[in-house]
C-alpha cells in the first residue's frame, strides 16, 4: 500500500539524496502522482499514504519532517488524524481542503495544523508553504533571530521598533503586539482565534472584529495600498498572513 | 340521412359503459317465478359446463335443501367453507365474502341474492356482497325469484297476500350481462311440492303453503315471464341503438312523480318504476315542502326521506320543492323540465276535508293542460308499514293548562269590565284570548276556544251560573265566537309552523354556509381539515375525525380526536372499506352497523380522497335519514375543498417543474458548452505535450503548459460558480454575518482575480471613515470576484476598473464600474438571469450565472444590486448592504 521511492523515474539526480522526508497522505491518486514528482524534483524524499491509519502508521515508522494531509480521507476524519499526530510530535503539517470549507480549514488550523492549501493549488504554492513550515521547525528548536525584513519592512523584535524604508512607525502597544505576532509565524496562516488569543488573550476570542479593526490600522500604516495589501494577506473566512517573499 | 347514423355522443357513452362492465365482473342471473322451480339446479349444471370449459369456478354459497339431485352436481367443483357467526347463541352460516375476494376465481357461484346477511356482516344484505364481487371482476352466478324484486314487491304482495321483507334494486337485473329464466309450469311444481322436493321452511309452513296456490303460481310465472320479456325488448332496443337499426323510436316521454308523507307513498314509486321502465322514460319523483311538513311528526319525514331513497335505488331522480301551492309547484317544475306525465296516488282522505281543504288531485288536473296526470290507488300498504305506526306525540299538559289559565283570566277581566261594558264586547277579550292561546299549539288553542264559548256562556250569558241560554240569539253567537276562535288558533299556529319550518331550513342552510366560507378561506390542508372537522362536530353535535388517503392508499388520521375509537383495526377495516367502495357505511347505516362510529366518504371529481368519521354522543346514533343527507352534503362540501387544495398544489408542482425543467435545459447547454471548451484546450495541449514531446522546443513547451493551466482556472472557476447557484438555488447557503471593514474584502477578491487583472488598473475609493459593515465577508467577496470577471471579460484589456463605496440612507452603496461597452437597451435587468450572457458575449465561456449569484448574495443580504449605463460610458454595477444596527464600538489603544 505504501509505497517509497526516493528520486521518480528519469527525473535528473542532482539533488541531494538526503533531503528532508514528507509523508503525504491523500487517498486520490492522480494528486500523489503530480505530487511525487513536484517533491521529488525539490529534493525531497518522498513516503505515500493512501489512508489515515497507514499514515499515522508511516509517521511513527518512517519519522517524517513535514505532512501533507488531505482532510478527506477515507477512513479517518483529517481532523482526527492531527490530534492523534499531535499527541506525539510537532512536525509541520499542511492540510490539504477543498475550496469553501473555510470552517473545515479553521478547525484543521486550530487543531494543530501549521497551514493549509486549498485544491486546485499549484504546485509552487505548496512548495513554498512546506518551506515554510519547515522553517518554522526548525526555528523553533533553534533561538529565534530578533529581527526581521521584508520588502520595506524591517521589524525589530528585541527592541520593539518598526521601521518601514528608513523612516520609523509608530504603532500602539496592541498594533505592534499583533504584527509581531503574524512576525513570529511569518509566511503562515494565522486563525483569528489564534491571533486573538495571543494579542489580546484567551477572554476577547470571539471579538474578531477587533482584530479586523487593528489589522485595517496596520495596513494604512504600512502598506503603500491598504485596499491591496502586499504584506498583510486576508485568508478569506481563516484568518491572516504575513508574506515573507 | 343523418339519423341512420348513432348519435356519436350516445356511443361514446355506450362504450364507456361496455367497457365499465368489462372492467367489473358479469352477474348472471337465475331468474325463477318461485322456489323450487330449479333455479339452483340450472346454476350448477351451468357451473360445471363452465368448470369442464377450464373456467376457475367456485361455489361461494349454494343451498341445495339437501336435495340428492342437485347435490349430485356439487362434487368436483371447489366449495368455500362457510363464514360462522354466532347470533343470540345459535351458529349461523354464512357466505364468506373476505374468503371469496381472497380466493379470487373468475367465476363464483352465490346462491339466493335476496338473502338478509346476519347482523355483524359487513353487508345488511347479500346483493351488496355479490356487487362487491362484481367490483373486483369476478364474474358471479347467483339466483333470484321474481317476489325479491323492489320494483315487483307490492304487486307480489298483494297478490299471494305473503309479503316478503328481502328485496333486490331492479338494477342488479338490469346491469346483470344475462339473465337465465328457469321456468316450470304451474301444476308440475305442486306436484314438485307434494313430493317434498321444495324447500318449505318448518316455522313458516302455513304461509308458505298458501303462497304455492295455483292461481299465486300463475300471476309469478307470469310475472317473471313478462320481466324477462322486458328485458329482452330493452336489449333489443340498445342493439338497434348500438347497430342504427331504424325502427319506431318511442317519443321521449319524462314521468314526474309526487310523493307526500303518505305509507302509500313507496307504493306509488314502485308504480311509476314500472311505468317509467315500460315507456324507457326518465323520471323524476318529488316531495313539495309545504309549512305544514314541518309541523308533521318526525316518522313521516323520515318516510319522505325513505321514499325518495327508495326511488334514487329504482334509479329516479329526486328533488323537494318548496312552496306553499302543491299543485303549482309540481306543474312548474313539470314544464321547466318539459314532463310528459304526472303520477301521484289516490288520496286517502274522507270527501269532507277534501270538499273543505280542496284536493292536490283536483286541482293538478284542471290545471295539467296538456300534461297527463295519472292517479294511481292509494291502497294500504303491506302490513311491514303498518307495524311502522306513529308514535303518538306526547302531549302537552302545560299547553292546556295555560289555555285553560288563559280562558280564566279572559274571565276575570271581563268581570271587571261587565259593569261598564255591553256582553258583546266581552267576547272580544276572549277572542284576545284564544289568540294567545294559539301560540301553545293546536290542541290547547282548540281548548281555549271551547272554553271561552263555555266561559261566557256560564259567567255572562243570563241566567248567569248556568250553561242554559234564555235567549236564543246567543246560540249565533256562540257559534261565530267559536269558529272565529278556531279560525284564528289554526291560522296562528299555522304561521308559526311555517316559520318553524323556514328557521330549521334557514338554520340547516346557515349551517353550511358557514361551513363553505370557511373552507373557502382555508389556504392549507391541515387548516381546511379543523375547519371542516370543527362545523361537523358543532352542527351534529358528535365527535369527528377526518382520514385521508396518503399516496400509498393507507388511511391516515389528519384531523379530529377520535383517535380511541377508529385506532381499532376493524374500526380501520370499515373505514378502509368506505374508502375504497365510496359509500357510506358504519353505525346507524345499511353497511357494517356494528361499527362504533358512521364513515361518510369524501368523493369528489376524481374519486374519494378520504373519510369522514362520526361518532354521535353514546347511545344515540345519526338516525334520521335528513340528517344523514345532510352529512352527506357537508362531506361533499369538504371533499371539494380538499380537492381545491389538492388542484393548487398540484399546479405549484407543475409550475416549479416546468421551471426545473427549463433550467436544466439551460444548465446541460451550459455545460455542454462552457466545459468542454476548456476540456479541450487542456486535452489538446496535454496531449501534444505528451506526445510531441521530443519534437517541441521549450518556449513550446511552456506555452501549452500555460495553455492548460489558465483552461484549468476557468474550468474551476465555472464549476465553482455552478456550485454556489446549486447551494443558492436550494437555500444551502447561510449567510454569516459579522462586522467588516468593506476595504478588507475588496482586497481579498482583488487578490483572488489578481491573475485575470494582468496589467489592468483597479481605481479603489473607499472613503476612510467607511463604517463597519455587516457581511458574510467569503460572500461578499464572491459577490465582488464575479463583479470584477465580468468587467474582465467584457472590457479590453486595458480598460481600468473603479471600486468605490459610500454610504446612503442606512446602508452601504458599492459600485464596480468599467470603460467598456456598457449594456444593449433592455439588458440591465436580464443580465442578472440565470444563465443569461451578453450580447456582446460572443464565444466568451461562462455559464451566466456570474451576476445571478452576486443578486443572490446582494438579496440574501438584504440589499438590492442594480445595472446601469455608467455616465461617459461603460457599465456600472451598483448594490447596497444595509447597516441594520450600529456597528460595534472598538476603542482603539491610538490615545
Amino acid at each position: 500500500m505504501a509505497e517509497t521511492r526516493t528520486g521518480g523515474e528519469g527525473e535528473p539526480t542532482r539533488l541531494p539524496a538526503n533531503g528532508p522526508v514528507v509523508l503525504v497522505i491523500e487517498d486520490e491518486a492522480p494528486i500523489r502522482r503530480f505530487l511525487r514528482p513536484s517533491l521529488t524534483s525539490q529534493g525531497y524524499r518522498v513516503v505515500e499514504s493512501e489512508t489515515g491509519e497507514d499514515g499515522l502508521l508511516q509517521a511513527t515508522s518512517r519519522q517524517p519532517e513535514l505532512v501533507i494531509l488531505d482532510l478527506g480521507l477515507p477512513d479517518l476524519d483529517g481532523l482526527e488524524v492531527i490530534r492523534r499526530l499531535r499527541e506525539w510530535t510537532r512536525i509541520p503539517i499542511i492540510v490539504l481542503s477543498a475550496r469553501g470549507a473555510e470552517s473545515d480549514k479553521v478547525a484543521a488550523l486550530d487543531a494543530g495544523a501549521d497551514d493549509y492549501v486549498a485544491k486546485p493549488f499549484a504546485v509552487g504554492e505548496l512548495l513554498a508553504r512546506a518551506r515554510v513550515a519547515l522553517r518554522h521547525a526548525t526555528l523553533g528548536r533553534e533561538p529565534g533571530e530578533s529581527t526581521f525584513a521584508v520588502a520595506e519592512l524591517r521589524v525589530d523584535l528585541a527592541r520593539r521598533r518598526v521601521w518601514l524604508g528608513e523612516s520609523e512607525v509608530r504603532l500602539t502597544p496592541i498594533e505592534y503586539r499583533l504584527l509581531a505576532t503574524l512576525v513570529r509565524h511569518a509566511g503562515k496562516v494565522l486563525t483569528h482565534r489564534q491571533l486573538l488569543q495571543e494579542v489580546w488573550g484567551p477572554a476577547q476570542v470571539e471579538q474578531s472584529h477587533y482584530l479586523r479593526v487593528y489589522m485595517a490600522n496596520l495596513r494604512r500604516k504600512l502598506e503603500t495600498d491598504p485596499a491591496r495589501p502586499r504584506l498583510l494577506r486576508t485568508e478569506p473566512g481563516v484568518g491572516y498572513r504575513l508574506l515573507t517573499d | 340521412m343523418e339519423h341512420d347514423r348513432p348519435d356519436p355522443d350516445a356511443l361514446l357513452a355506450r362504450v364507456r359503459e361496455e367497457q365499465a362492465r368489462q372492467q367489473r365482473g358479469k352477474l348472471k342471473v337465475f331468474f325463477g317465478a318461485a322456489a323450487g322451480v330449479g333455479k339452483t339446479y340450472a346454476m350448477l349444471e351451468a357451473a360445471r359446463s363452465q368448470h369442464e370449459a377450464g373456467v376457475d369456478v367456485v361455489i361461494g354459497w349454494v343451498d341445495t335443501h339437501g336435495r340428492a339431485e342437485t347435490e349430485a352436481l356439487l362434487p368436483g367443483l371447489e366449495q368455500l367453507p362457510p363464514r360462522m357467526v354466532e347470533y343470540r347463541g345459535t351458529t349461523l352460516r354464512e357466505f364468506d365474502l373476505d374468503a371469496a375476494l381472497a380466493r379470487r376465481p373468475a367465476l363464483i357461484l352465490v346462491d339466493e341474492l335476496a338473502h338478509t346477511n346476519a347482523p355483524g356482516s359487513r353487508h345488511a344484505k347479500r346483493w351488496q356482497d355479490v356487487a362487491e364481487l362484481l367490483d373486483a371482476a369476478i364474474d358471479v352466478y347467483t339466483t333470484l325469484n321474481v317476489q325479491h324484486l323492489e320494483s315487483l314487491n307490492d304487486v307480489v304482495a298483494r297478490v299471494t297476500e305473503v309479503p316478503t321483507r328481502e328485496t333486490v334494486p331492479d338494477s342488479i337485473l338490469e346491469e346483470a350481462a344475462e339473465v337465465e329464466l328457469v321456468d316450470l309450469p304451474p301444476d308440475d311444481l305442486i306436484r314438485r311440492l307434494r313430493e317434498g322436493k321444495v324447500y318449505v321452511p318448518e316455522q313458516a309452513g302455513e304461509a308458505v303453503r298458501r303462497f304455492f296456490r295455483k292461481g299465486n303460481l300463475i300471476a309469478l310465472r307470469e310475472l317473471a315471464l313478462r320481466t324477462t320479456a322486458a328485458r329482452v325488448d330493452a336489449q333489443m332496443e340498445v342493439y338497434r341503438r348500438d347497430h342504427a337499426v331504424p325502427g319506431i323510436w318511442p317519443v321521449a316521454e319524462r314521468i314526474l312523480v309526487c310523493v307526500s308523507p303518505s305509507p302509500f307513498a313507496a307504493r306509488v314509486v314502485r308504480g311509476a318504476r314500472r311505468m317509467a321502465a315500460g315507456l324507457r322514460a326518465e323520471w323524476v319523483v318529488v316531495n313539495v315542502e309545504i309549512p305544514a311538513t314541518a309541523r308533521l311528526p318526525a316518522a313521516d319525514r323520515d318516510r319522505i326521506v325513505q321514499t325518495l331513497r327508495l326511488a334514487e335505488q329504482l334509479g329516479a331522480e329526486t328533488a323537494t320543492l318548496t312552496g306553499h301551492d302543491v299543485a303549482g309547484e309540481v306543474l312548474a317544475y313539470a314544464r321547466r323540465r318539459n314532463v310528459t306525465r304526472i303520477v301521484l296516488g289516490k288520496p286517502a282522505r274522507p270527501r269532507w276535508r277534501e270538499a273543505l281543504f280542496g284536493s292536490v288531485v283536483n286541482d293538478l288536473v284542471r290545471r295539467s293542460g296538456d300534461i297527463d296526470v295519472y292517479v294511481i290507488t292509494g291502497e294500504r300498504e303491506g302490513p311491514q308499514l303498518a307495524a311502522t305506526a306513529r308514535p303518538a306525540p306526547p302531549v302537552d299538559w302545560a299547553g292546556y293548562a295555560k289555555a285553560a289559565g288563559a280562558v280564566a283570566a279572559c274571565t276575570g277581566v271581563s268581570a271587571l269590565m261587565l259593569p261598564h261594558f255591553a256582553p258583546a264586547n266581552l267576547i272580544m277579550v276572549y277572542l284576545l284570548g284564544t289568540v294567545a292561546a294559539a301560540r301553545l299549539g293546536r290542541g290547547p288553542s282548540i281548548l281555549a276556544s271551547v272554553l271561552s264559548v263555555a266561559a261566557f256562556d256560564f259567567f255572562f250569558v243570563p241566567p248567569i251560573f248556568t250553561f242554559a241560554v234564555s235567549d236564543t240569539q246567543y246560540v249565533v253567537t256562540f257559534a261565530v265566537m267559536l269558529v272565529v276562535a278556531i279560525v284564528i288558533s289554526t291560522l296562528t299556529t299555522r304561521v308559526r309552523a311555517q316559520a318553524e319550518a323556514s328557521r330549521q331550513r334557514e338554520r340547516r342552510t346557515a349551517a353550511l354556509y358557514a361551513m363553505t366560507r370557511d373552507l373557502v378561506s382555508q389556504q392549507g390542508l391541515d387548516e381546511l381539515l379543523q375547519a371542516a372537522t370543527r362545523h361537523v362536530a358543532e352542527v351534529f353535535g358528535s365527535r369527528v375525525a377526518v382520514f385521508l388517503a396518503d399516496p400509498d392508499g393507507n388511511l391516515v388520521r389528519r384531523a379530529g380526536d377520535l383517535a380511541a375509537e377508529t385506532n381499532d383495526p376493524s374500526e380501520l377495516g370499515v373505514a378502509r372499506w368506505v374508502l375504497e367502495h365510496g359509500q357510506l357505511a358504519g353505525r346507524g347505516s345499511a353497511t357494517l352497523p356494528g361499527a362504533r362510529a358512521l364513515y361518510v366518504p369524501l368523493s369528489a371529481a376524481r374519486g374519494t380522497v378520504g373519510i369522514l368519521a362520526v361518532v354521535p354522543p353514546s347511545g344515540e346514533s345519526l338516525g334520521t335519514p335528513e340528517q344523514v343527507h345532510l352529512l352527506e352534503t357537508f362531506a361533499a362540501q369538504t371533499a371539494l375543498a380538499i380537492e381545491r387544495v389538492a388542484l393548487v398544489d398540484e399546479a405549484q408542482q407543475a409550475r416549479f417543474r416546468s421551471e426545473t425543467e427549463r433550467l436544466r435545459s439551460s444548465l446541460l447547454s451550459a455545460v455542454s458548452h462552457d466545459l468542454r471548451t476548456p476540456l479541450a484546450t487542456i486535452t489538446g495541449s496535454a496531449s501534444a505535450l505528451v506526445e510531441g514531446d521530443a519534437a517541441l522546443d521549450e518556449a513550446t513547451r511552456r506555452e501549452l503548459a500555460q495553455a492548460i493551466q489558465d483552461e484549468a482556472d476557468r474550468l474551476n472557476r465555472l464549476v465553482h460558480n455552478l456550485l454556489e447557484m446549486t447551494r443558492l438555488e436550494s437555500g444551502g447557503i447561510r449567510v454569516h454575518k459579522d462586522w467588516h471593514p468593506l476595504e478588507e474584502v475588496v482586497g481579498s477578491a482583488l487578490a483572488r482575480v489578481e491573475k485575470q487583472l494582468g496589467q489592468r488598473r483597479v481605481d479603489i475609493d473607499l472613503p476612510p471613515d467607511l463604517p463597519l459593515v455587516p457581511l458574510d465577508p467569503l460572500l461578499v467577496e464572491q459577490v465582488l470576484i464575479n463583479l470584477l470577471d465580468n468587467a474582465i471579460k467584457y472590457t479590453p484589456e486595458t480598460s481600468p476598473i473603479e471600486i468605490s463605496a459610500s454610504v446612503e440612507d442606512h446602508a452601504v452603496s458599492v459600485r464596480v464600474a468599467d470603460r467598456g461597452p456598457g449594456f444593449a437597451p433592455g439588458e440591465e435587468t436580464q443580465i442578472f438571469e440565470k444563465f443569461y450572457r451578453g450580447q456582446e458575449a460572443g464565444t466568451r465561456t461562462g455559464a451566466g450565472l456570474g451576476l445571478a449569484i452576486a443578486r443572490g448574495i446582494v438579496e440574501a443580504h438584504g440589499g438590492r444590486i442594480i445595472a446601469e449605463p455608467r455616465p461617459g460610458g461603460g457599465a456600472l454595477f451598483r448594490f447596497t448592504l444595509p447597516l441594520a444596527a450600529e456597528p460595534p464600538e472598538v476603542r482603539t489603544d491610538d490615545g
